[in-house]
């Protein structure tokens, strides 16, 4: 390829594939609290209302159950809605319709009604936004059949995702960490699609899978470079896709490595990280030759000062430390 | 107060060392719980205690090495008003030495002989944390990880310790020329291995058992002739007739020939015979001929005298130690007329032969006297049925008695 990679912020792949989709599909329409005038909370679809309009990028009321309730049946009539949330503790007002229309309809309906939206919103804590707009739910998401959760990580599932999220019948949820909206990288010229059924392994390990996504991936690769200057091959897989998991990808590296530690933002109780340490219980109980550990957040509402919201989180250092205690114990 | 003394788990211990105590000051036990793992020259013992009551104190720390009769630990009978918090027991150094003459060490009917504690107690506080890969690893070597030293976390055996544990002799691919004088298998090991192989096949494998009379008269008379014509190191032992026999057997049977893995019998494709060979200085092993039904009479001969010799001299290849699909245990001569055989796992039968016996035999209406060998057979029931094992039986009794064509 002689194109040279592109350098972008995560912001800016989540804004571009907005407009790629725009682009592509007349049927394709923005809609969300303040996402035209204002640019988004996140700023986010920053001046899409001037390229594509306010008919394809719509203000709507503070209204979460209403809005996202049109979008739904916006698929259904044949859209295909791209609908924002401003941050997942607000799409609690709409769980009503996630759950019991979105991703039930379908099923109900015998297969008649297909509901192709994508609802995007932002996740996770780090930026002293307080309680109330700071918590992880992708994973009670996650538990919900009937609908895909998808957790981009890298500046390349940000760009592409949403197209292939957009060819899919099923409503599908995007979780965009707000840490990483400001994250930079580069993107391969090579690649111009990724799948959303896959984890990936982002860095290759033999000696402790790392098993996460969203922000602690960045976290995970940062304490796998560390753990490499203790002589400790740690394997970092991203998930990507919240539900369905990608129980292949995940055992194959765990059966590798026989040592496995998920980072999951998210409260430990009832988590994504629960399911996965429960399946890898169930299936490779006899390939572990360590316990599963999981590094999640603190229990407690995400306090709003600085080091006590840092300290809710998950940390590299953490990760740095359990992996040496389960590879190197002392 | 009592004391609980180092047992005397044999006529032949003088010592043991605490290799792990399973109780603590202050724990309850009851009669029939083992509260101490004791290492002697026959491998690790689990010892019970058959008194009721509290632990107080325990005298002997771990890894120490202690006279049979030297108290191990005090404990307060069960009825008996429990003594005032003792301080610290300063008496951990000298317990091992001076016990014998101070104490009376109890006689050694002390240990009555109880019925068997009730219920079997779980062997559960016996297991050190030894993880489910390093377990399964362990198993499948033999070995039994919850003696290892593990390295793991929270001091856990993990797979790395269960593979660096793994037992001498079975690691080492040809080696050079044997410059350096090899000692044959440690006893000790030995004895390990055996008991947990054999704990393992008669906790895990439903044995059944058949037996068959063969008229050992024809193969005998053949080997004579056959031996007669040849220098004695060209002549062949009774040995091969029951390998080929049971190869051939094996080819019209194959239901016996392979391993029980993963809840399923999977039959092999190749006759691998264990033979089994008893040890001068004990022990029994059992190392694998490859292609048994593939090989002529001379090359079977060759092949046996080779492995034999290298058993005795410790010389055996790992793949040799473990690629035999079915074992065949020969008494020989002057040993016992028959043997109920215990299945090597994760094979699934195991043929025996017993000493040949001249005995009353009806041939035609007419007792006469004949050369006469027991065959028997253990075999899985999980793998196999009596109907087959009879099959294989008689099947091979026929190929007994058919010797080859010269």
């Amino acid at each position: 390829m002689s194109e040279s990679p592109t350098r972008m912020t995560y912001r800016e792949a989540c804004r571009q594939a907005i407009r790629d989709a725009l682009q592509a599909d007349p049927r394709c329409f923005v809609m969300g609290e303040d996402v035209g005038l204002y640019g988004g909370c996140y700023a986010v679809t920053k001046g899409l209302i001037d390229e594509f309009g306010s008919e394809r990028i719509r203000d709507t009321p503070l209204a979460e159950s209403a809005f996202v309730g049109a979008g739904i049946g916006a698929a259904m009539a044949g859209m295909r809605p791209i609908v924002e949330i401003m941050t997942c503790n607000f799409s609690l007002l709409a769980l009503d319709q996630i759950m019991n229309n979105a991703a039930t309809i379908p099923h109900m309906s015998g297969g008649q009604f297909a509901v192709p939206l994508v609802i995007r919103m932002a996740t996770g804590a780090g930026r002293q936004l307080a309680a109330q707009h700071s918590h992880s739910l992708e994973g009670w998401y996650a538990h919900i059949p009937g609908i895909k959760v998808l957790a981009p990580g890298t500046i390349e599932d940000a760009r592409f995702m949403l197209k292939t999220a957009l060819a899919d019948p099923n409503p599908v949820l995007i979780f965009e960490h707000i840490v990483l909206y400001n994250a930079e990288g580069d993107l391969d010229p090579g690649v111009s699609e990724v799948d959303i059924a896959r984890a990936k392994i982002r860095r290759p390990g033999r000696d402790v899978s790392l098993i996460t996504y969203g922000n602690s991936l960045p976290k995970a690769l940062d304490a796998a470079a560390e753990l490499a200057g203790h002589g400790i091959e740690a394997e970092v897989v991203d998930l990507r896709v919240l539900r369905p998991l990608d129980d292949a990808t995940i055992f194959e590296s765990v059966k590798r490595t026989r040592r496995c530690i998920i980072i999951d933002e998210g409260w430990r109780s009832g988590s994504i990280s629960a399911e996965i340490a429960a399946r890898l219980a169930d299936t490779l109980f006899f390939e572990l030759d360590a316990p599963v550990r999981r590094i999640c957040s603190r229990e407690v509402p995400v306090p709003y000062a600085a080091h006590l919201e840092e300290a809710s989180l998950p940390r590299m250092a953490d990760i740095v430390d359990e992996a040496k205690a389960l590879v190197r114990p002392q | 107060m009592s004391d609980f003394t180092m047992p005397s788990l044999g006529a032949d211990m003088e010592s043991g060392t605490v290799v792990e105590w399973l109780v603590k000051p202050g724990s309850q036990v009851h009669k029939g719980d083992v509260i101490a793992v004791v290492e002697t020259h026959k491998g690790a013992i689990e010892v019970e205690i058959f008194d009721e009551g509290v632990i107080e104190e325990l005298l002997v720390e771990e890894g120490q090495e202690v006279p049979v009769g030297a108290v191990l630990a005090r404990l307060t009978k069960a009825g008996e008003k429990r003594e005032a918090d003792t301080p610290e027991a300063p008496a951990v150094e000298e317990a091992g030495r001076e016990p014998e003459a101070e104490r009376e060490p109890e006689p050694e009917p002390e240990r009555k002989p109880e019925p068997l504690p009730e219920p079997l107690r779980p062997a559960l506080a016996a297991r050190s944390n030894v993880s489910p890969a390093a377990r399964r690893r362990a198993a499948e070597r033999g070995i039994d990880p919850d003696r290892l030293h593990g390295t793991g976390i929270d001091g856990s055996v993990t797979l790395a310790d269960v593979e660096a544990a793994s037992p001498a002799a079975t690691r080492e691919e040809p080696r050079p020329a044997p410059a350096k004088v090899r000692r044959g298998f440690d006893p000790v090991q030995m004895r390990k291995g055996i008991a947990s192989a054999m704990s393992r096949s008669k906790r895990e494998i439903p044995h059944y058992y058949l037996t068959t009379t063969i008229d050992m008269s024809a193969a005998q008379a053949w080997l004579r002739d056959y031996n007669a014509a040849r220098d004695p190191d060209e002549r062949l032992l009774p040995a091969i007739l029951t390998l080929r026999a049971a190869a051939l057997a094996l080819k019209e049977v194959p239901q016996l020939n392979g391993f029980w893995q993963d809840d399923a019998f999977a039959p092999s494709e190749a006759i691998h015979v264990g033979w089994a060979i008893s040890l001068r200085g004990g022990g029994l092993i059992a190392p694998a001929i490859r292609d048994v039904d593939k090989l002529s009479i001379a090359d079977l001969m060759r092949a046996l005298k080779d492995v034999v010799a290298r058993a005795r001299s410790g010389g055996l290849r790992s793949s040799e130690m473990t690629d035999a699909t079915f074992t065949i245990t020969s008494l020989g001569e002057r040993s016992a007329e028959s043997v109920g055989g215990i299945i090597y796992p994760p094979q699934v039968a195991i043929l025996g032969l017993g000493s040949i016996v001249e005995r009353p035999w009806v041939i035609d209406g007419a007792v006469v006297p004949r050369p006469l060998a027991t065959a028997s057979l253990a075999a899985d029931h999980r793998a196999s049925d009596g109907h087959v094992g009879g099959q294989f039986l008689s099947t091979f009794a026929r190929l007994m008695q058919e010797p080859p064509k010269p």
